[in-house]
């Protein structure tokens, strides 16, 4: 079978699909509300609703399946800009995602490419 | 804008208003609870029109299909026409026993009509035939025959006043579900277990231990009840004996404020919770965790088990709402 899928559809492959998705969720949701640099943005959330946005970002990241659009993105974001939400929160979000995908053993190129999708919603999500 | 008809009432919905909301705006005499979806107090059956899918959350397959909804989170995006529910969805059940068991906590045993299939942990709403309606967890298993549930006296409450000073033996009542997804799936028989439950959140636990007993459970089972004073701690005995019988479970009582201890005989632990799993439990990874009972302490407390380890999936909780009523 010839692979018609495009590049980001063999990353989120690669990756492992929403096998690996579901692996790093927990993981991921427990960095981000054990760092005090953003855990005061989840602290008063429902956790199970909580931990479905993280998996629905989670799968955005890896190169899967989404729906989220700019305005989605930025709608999202707008209550937590009024709480102070700026670059070095989205800087620590990408580095607890590359460190989560680093605990699964995930090679440095791929957390490269998930990196960069995660970086290309920092304008929508700060609201530029 | 919809349009909501419901027996020969008619009620036009506001913007984002709930078929709930706009029946009570109007003072139609409906029955409702919590206003969270939860409950199960404000089901009615649409038999006409489109119902959202959220307003079916939770329902049975065959309740779906027949198009029974839950009111209080159905905001329709055209009309309906819904009628109330008929008593399929409820059975008919008789007060057997009512007993004290701590100076505000109340034994209540309900002989059904039909019999309820139900797993210990689940809860039931109660109805009375003035039409009101409450949730109570269900405290014990199917064999035992008969439902029990332990009702807290609530200051001013009209359905717990009413069980504590009015109902007696022989009193008809309605029940409507179960539901929830608080309770013991069997499988991984050696996995270690933690329950904690504050106030009347021990009911469904105490279901669920002995449901995890019976069922071979073989991993630790620990067990926190917590209170604000001892007198709020109850079913001592019987928590003391079944640790006894079995020595895989394991029973702590724990109270904020220890006043005159001569008076409460026994062990229990003073202080807050949280103290006590850091204490004792620091390390979760691999657990499987049960909370009930007060829902800023419920949320707390499955935060608190999840950063020590263990997985969102293995977290199961009931948080008691008070009602909107």
């Amino acid at each position: 079978m010839h692979n018609m899928s495009s590049s980001v559809n063999n990353l989120f492959e690669q990756l492992g699909g929403a096998n690996a998705v579901e692996a790093a969720v927990d993981n991921f949701y427990r960095k981000v509300l054990k760092d005090d640099r953003v855990s005061g943005f989840f602290e008063t959330v429902d956790m199970d609703r909580q931990r479905a946005k993280q998996k629905a970002f989670l799968t955005m990241a890896f190169g899967g399946p989404h729906n989220y659009s700019g305005k989605d993105m930025r709608e999202g974001h707008a209550h937590l800009l009024a709480k102070g939400l700026n670059d070095s929160h989205v800087d620590a979000i990408i580095e607890l995602l590359g460190s989560t995908l680093r605990d699964m053993g995930v090679a440095e190129n791929l957390i490269q490419q998930v990196g960069a999708i995660a970086e290309s919603t920092r304008n929508d999500v700060l609201g530029r | 804008m919809s349009t909501v008809r419901y027996g020969s009432y008619t009620c036009e919905l506001k913007e984002n208003e709930s078929v709930l909301e706009g029946l009570l705006r109007q003072d139609v005499p409906v029955a409702y609870a919590c206003k969270a979806g939860s409950c199960g107090s404000c089901l009615l059956r649409a038999v006409e029109g489109d119902v959202p899918p959220r307003a079916q959350a939770g329902l049975k397959d065959s309740w779906k299909t027949r198009g029974y909804f839950l009111a209080c989170v159905c905001v329709p995006e055209g009309d309906i026409s819904a009628e109330a529910v008929g008593n399929d969805a409820r059975i008919a059940a008789t007060v057997n026993a009512l007993e004290a068991i701590s100076s505000d906590v109340l034994r209540v045993r309900l002989a059904c009509d039909s019999p309820l299939d139900f797993r210990p942990g689940q809860y039931i709403t109660l109805l009375r035939d003035n039409g009101l309606a409450r949730s109570y967890s269900i405290a014990n298993l199917p064999e035992d025959g008969d439902i029990e549930l332990h009702v807290r006296r609530i200051a001013n409450g009209r359905m717990s006043g009413w069980l504590h000073d009015v109902a007696s033996p022989g009193t008809r009542v309605q029940i409507q579900g179960p539901s929830g997804e608080c309770f013991y799936v069997p499988g991984r028989a050696d996995q270690p277990m933690l329950l904690i439950g504050t106030g009347t959140g021990l009911a469904p636990l105490y279901g669920i231990v002995r449901d995890a007993l019976r069922q071979g459970h073989r991993g630790p089972i620990d067990l926190i009840h917590g209170a604000v004073r001892p007198s709020g701690l109850y079913l001592r005995d019987e928590l003391t004996a079944l640790a006894e019988a079995h020595p895989n479970f394991s029973y702590t009582a724990s109270v904020m404020q220890a006043d005159s201890p001569e008076n409460f005989p026994g062990k229990f632990e003073v202080g807050p919770l949280d103290g006590l799993l850091d204490a004792r439990f620091p390390e979760l990874d691999g657990w499987r965790g049960f909370v009930c009972g007060d829902p800023t302490l419920v949320q707390r407390l499955k935060k608190k088990m999840f950063l020590s380890g263990m997985a969102t999936r293995d977290i199961y909780s009931d948080a008691f709402l008070p009602s909107a009523a």
